[in-house]
């Protein structure tokens, strides 16, 4: 996979990565998957969200912007957006 | 259902403060001041060093006696909006002299710093734009992006490198890119690295907010904030600020030679739909910046206090700020911790503020300490001993 290419990350691609980027935080959850609520299930506040979309935007080359986020409930939707956002959309 | 519900989990944390029988830290009540300094609190004389009063100008006698001729000229308030309701000439002679101070075209005042932060925000950046914020922006910075219609980006507290990536990821993107930072950050008393951030913004066309709400009248030759002291005022397109630090007021403003802020008056709703400034708070503010005008010496001084209390808080092995600025902000690692520590200096006679996560930007809790120029240096040696022996009766 080229790294920069838009069409080469898929949903489930960007989804394991977040998914491995959260599992380097100790305090999350073993059991996450790409259907975990981020809020709820890894009990991140509004602020820690935004945080770590910040480290998945470096990750991607992408910025999603604050008002994405509010669509957001699981570990997937972040994925969508982000291939959609990569994507031009 | 209740409509309560949803603040139980306020309730539950507000318990676990108050546990053990300290303090609720929202509700302490200065029972009067007895200089800009001293207050009393539950009825002993108490070292305030968490009022954001810079100068002390909160009780500048000529600000005092400006309000009270006010008052007796021009009645209490001003009953309602300059839009709907009318303009009185004291809000233009106020917009004349910040405007001169800053050497700006243009100078628009709020009821509030917080409204001019609102306001300014929400109405400069449209739907098609795009507005990029410091991640440690004040609340009234958040709001103003909840209360516009731009999409809104954060970028890395402080980091040129950041705001330069986020800005190239959307060149050629239709809209505008407005770019807000803070002259000094309120909660950790950063300072914005503001020649490099003007800088790229030069270089990327994009248009500069600077909040200087906690650095006017604090840094800068003749403490217009940071811009000044970087000496890159040409590059900010608008400077925001607040009279209610250090010129001991209350009020918002924003400075620009940009001709349409006479149209941003008729679009800006935190400006349009709220009373304007009542003359004596209009007075008064005149005055206390006649003051800081008339007394260079107070910022030398205040910049000392900084560095003594700085080198003070350090020396006890406190985690303190890396910058030197009035916000002194001593980092703990727990919020027991902070807790206990905030109580034990009041019961000693010190107030801090006590603040927590998630309003801090590391999810670590801060007692976060202001210095003034009115402290003395003995005020300021004993407030350091109050911290070591608070810190002493917890360990």
């Amino acid at each position: 996979m080229m790294k920069g290419d838009p069409m080469s990350e898929t949903i489930e691609d960007v989804s394991a990565l977040i998914v491995n980027k959260l599992l380097a935080n100790p305090k999350v959850p073993r059991d996450i998957n790409g259907s975990s609520k981020i809020v709820e299930d890894l009990a991140f506040d509004s602020l820690a969200v935004m945080n770590f979309v910040m480290e998945i935007e470096d990750e991607m080359d992408v910025s999603v912007p604050l008002d994405r986020l509010a669509d957001i409930r699981t570990v997937d939707d972040l994925a969508t957006c982000i291939v959609s956002l990569k994507n031009g959309g | 259902m209740s409509i309560f519900d949803k603040f139980r989990t306020v309730e539950q944390r507000l318990a676990l403060l108050t546990a053990g029988g300290g303090r609720n830290p929202f509700d302490v009540m200065i029972e009067r001041p007895v200089s800009s300094t001293v207050g009393i609190i539950e009825g002993r004389d108490t070292l305030l060093f968490g009022t954001n009063n810079y100068l002390g100008l909160s009780q500048s006698q000529r600000a005092i006696d400006a309000a009270i001729d006010a008052v007796r000229a021009r009645g209490v308030g001003t009953t309602g909006s300059r839009i709907a309701n009318g303009t009185q000439s004291v809000h233009r002679q106020l917009e004349q002299r910040i405007a001169s101070f800053f050497g700006q075209k243009h100078c628009m005042v709020f009821s509030t710093g917080y409204q001019a932060n609102l306001g300014m925000i929400s109405t400069l950046a449209g739907k098609d734009d795009y507005l990029i914020l410091d991640a440690d922006s004040h609340a009234s910075i958040y709001d103003a992006s909840r209360l516009g219609h731009a999409q809104v980006i954060r970028f890395k507290h402080n980091d040129p490198d950041d705001l330069h990536k986020r800005l190239r990821r959307l060149e050629g993107a239709p809209g505008a890119k407005l770019v807000v930072v803070e002259g000094i950050y309120s909660m950790t008393g950063n300072v914005a690295p503001l020649k490099e951030m003007a800088a790229i913004k030069r270089e990327t066309g994009a248009t500069l907010l600077v909040d200087e709400a906690h650095s006017f009248g604090v840094l800068g030759p003749t403490g217009r904030g940071v811009a000044e002291a970087e000496a890159v005022e040409a590059d900010v397109d608008f400077i925001v600020g607040t009279f209610s630090k250090s010129l001991g007021t209350v009020g918002g403003y924003c400075v620009s030679n940009h001709d349409e802020i006479d149209l941003v008056r008729l679009q800006c709703r935190p400006y349009m739909f709220t009373a304007s400034l009542p003359p004596e708070v209009i007075a008064a503010t005149m005055a206390a910046l006649d003051d800081m005008l008339a007394q260079p010496e107070l910022r030398t001084q205040l910049s000392q206090n900084a560095a003594q209390f700085h080198a003070g808080l350090k020396g006890l092995g406190l985690n303190v700020s890396q910058q030197v600025s009035p916000v002194v902000a001593v980092t703990l690692e727990t919020v027991e911790e902070a807790i206990a520590l905030w109580n034990r200096l009041l019961d000693l006679g010190l107030y801090v503020n006590l603040s927590l996560p998630p309003a801090t930007p590391d999810h670590r809790p801060l007692l976060r300490c202001s210095v003034m120029a009115s402290h003395t240096s003995a005020q300021i040696a004993r407030a350091v001993e109050i911290f070591a022996e608070a810190g002493a009766s917890l360990s």
